[in-house]
């Protein structure tokens, strides 16, 4: 392996995901900080806006669905879609009764 | 990247459409697995909504150090996956092994600190139906829907924990590294465990705090 590939290699096997993971702990860190704080605002919705961003830097990064092709990503949208359906037509039910 | 070996299996006749067919397969397989947690979230949603302030109160009675701590742990262990799926991938097969064996052992800790967290939860009488310690309805709900989730995601975590095991034992038999594609399933689907964890943290543990 020469010197470039060993380089690269470490950027794809290692630092990658350790800097992805720092930012996982950060808005971890974030999160906790935030419910904790007494008298912030809008608590729950600030608490799951950081679960959406934790969890989109696992998808996008650790699961590489940013490098996937299109076939891969609709299939990926296609749960988070239909899941979406089912909330939107709970809630236009129960919010109209 | 480096050629990793391949292990070609019937029908396909070249290991990109193989690799293409398998990641194409494990996603429609996760986008189930979200509608069958959406399910349980939408009832979590519909009981929040009913009563607010009784479900907050009952939230309050979550432990939040276990929760922040078993949410570390599974961030860190989907580090873990995706250095040793990327090393097998390189063909870096004593990093694979290291990496793996982390995440195994991290998704033990994971299952040890929530037994240490049911063991409190009973003590506290948080389980509905035996000597329950609140007599709310939306009490009730919640701790419904912490059991189902936690038991469902345990169980979900655990057969993530059997997956690497196999990758491991392949290891142990010197046939991992033609298991590459393998490692990679087996990775989407403990970071889609790992992602649920997520969701549920701030649902269970961060509700109703000050």
């Amino acid at each position: 392996m020469t010197g470039v590939d060993k380089r690269r290699v470490l950027r794809t096997v290692l630092l990658e995901p350790l800097i992805v993971w720092v930012g996982l702990c950060a808005v971890l860190a974030l999160t906790y900080a935030y419910a904790n704080w007494p008298g912030l605002p809008l608590k729950l919705s600030m608490s799951l806006l950081f679960a959406a961003i934790k969890g989109a830097l696992v998808v996008v990064f650790f699961m590489e669905l940013g490098k996937a092709s299109g076939i891969i990503r609709i299939a990926a949208a296609a749960g988070v879609l239909w899941a979406s359906f089912l909330f939107l037509l709970t809630f236009a039910d129960l919010l109209t009764r | 990247m480096a050629t990793p070996p391949s292990a070609l299996h019937e029908p396909w006749r070249e290991p990109e459409r193989q690799h293409d067919a398998m990641v194409f397969g494990l996603w429609v397989f996760l986008a189930s697995e979200v509608l069958f947690f959406g399910g349980i979230l939408l009832t979590y949603a519909v009981a929040r909504h009913a009563d607010p302030q009784g479900f907050a109160a009952g939230a309050r009675a979550s432990d939040l150090f276990f929760g922040t701590l078993n949410t570390a742990v599974l961030m860190t262990s989907s580090l873990t996956m995706a250095v040793g799926e990327r090393a097998l991938k390189e063909g870096l097969v004593r990093w694979a092994r290291w990496a793996l064996i982390a995440t195994v052992l991290l998704g033990f800790a994971f299952l040890v600190f929530k037994g240490f967290e049911y063991r409190d939860d009973f003590e506290k009488h948080l389980v509905p139906g035996l000597d329950f310690r609140f007599t709310g309805r939306a009490e009730q709900l919640f701790w419904g829907f912490y059991w189902t989730a936690t038991v469902i995601h345990a169980i979900h975590l655990s057969v993530g924990i059997g997956a690497v095991g196999r990758l491991l034992l392949l290891d142990w038999r010197g046939e991992m590294p033609s298991h590459w594609m393998g490692a990679e399933a087996t990775a989407l689907y403990w970071h889609l465990v790992d992602i649920i964890w997520i969701l549920l943290y701030p649902l269970i543990y961060l509700t109703g705090r000050p």
